[in-house]
């Protein structure tokens, strides 16, 4: 189903406890809206990412729910508090179930 | 109960948002509004959407919504054929109430953006983007 896909992420290496920061995520995901059709004329079946998901030591940041007018290569940027030292998570949830992770360390200083 | 396409329009210009969301509001439109606001109704200010005025794209339209002290924001596309966009829900984390991505236009149309305030208010704002070429398979 969906090949290739691979997350970017974008989290400064460390930052001031309490400081807020900028994160720029983008996951590679061709994002079938279910509106193409094919050369025959058939609809080409949607399949994209319906959920986000980013939290840091288990606490949420962004959840965020998509839909099919989320453009190819779903990207997003937020902000976030860093109170500690800790692990941003982002997840990716597929429309075929598959489940998309990856972590980020940021020291505090 | 079954509506013909002008008292459709009717109770949909009817509603509270017809101040807030000019032109016409589909069934579709209205029935996603519903769903997130519980039929509350919407006011303005404290919304900021940016978008382009002109998209040459539409497969690929930079957006970003603001909303200082808002729990969730959502975004609507009134023209696609599915108006959904996105629904972002903040934490307890977010540094502030604000988010950009790229989304998908069908062609010309207004782009909302409706935010649920923390004491349970709403708040939306619209902008109309211009574009050129459609971004769902048109």
């Amino acid at each position: 189903m969906a090949k290739g896909v691979k997350p970017r992420v974008k989290v400064p290496k460390s930052a001031s406890a309490g400081d807020t920061i900028t994160i720029k995520t983008l996951i590679s995901h061709k994002m079938e809206s279910g509106q193409r059709k094919d050369s025959d004329g058939n609809t080409i079946p949607r399949s994209i990412i319906n959920r986000f998901v980013a939290s840091f030591n288990g606490e949420t940041v962004i959840d965020v729910d998509m839909a099919p007018a989320i453009s190819t290569n779903p990207y997003f940027e937020f902000d976030a508090k860093v109170p500690e030292a800790g692990e941003f998570t982002f997840t990716w949830y597929d429309d075929d179930g598959s489940v998309y992770e990856t972590t980020n360390a940021i020291a505090v200083s | 109960m079954e509506f013909t396409r002008r008292e459709t329009m009717a109770i949909g210009a009817g509603a509270a948002l017809a101040a807030v969301l000019p032109g016409v509001v589909s069934a579709a439109v209205k029935a996603s509004i519903d769903e997130f606001t519980g039929g509350a109704e919407v006011g303005t200010g404290g919304v900021t959407l940016t978008a382009p005025e002109i998209a040459e794209n539409g497969n690929t339209v930079p957006i970003s919504v603001s909303a200082p002290g808002a729990t969730a924001i959502l975004v609507l596309a009134l023209g696609n054929p599915t108006p959904a966009v996105a629904e972002f829900k903040f934490g307890p984390l977010a540094g502030d109430q604000s988010a950009s991505t790229r989304i998908r236009l069908a062609g010309t149309q207004e782009v909302a953006a409706i935010a649920k305030m923390a004491d349970g208010t709403f708040s939306s704002e619209t902008k109309t983007v211009k574009v050129t070429i459609g971004g769902c398979g048109g």
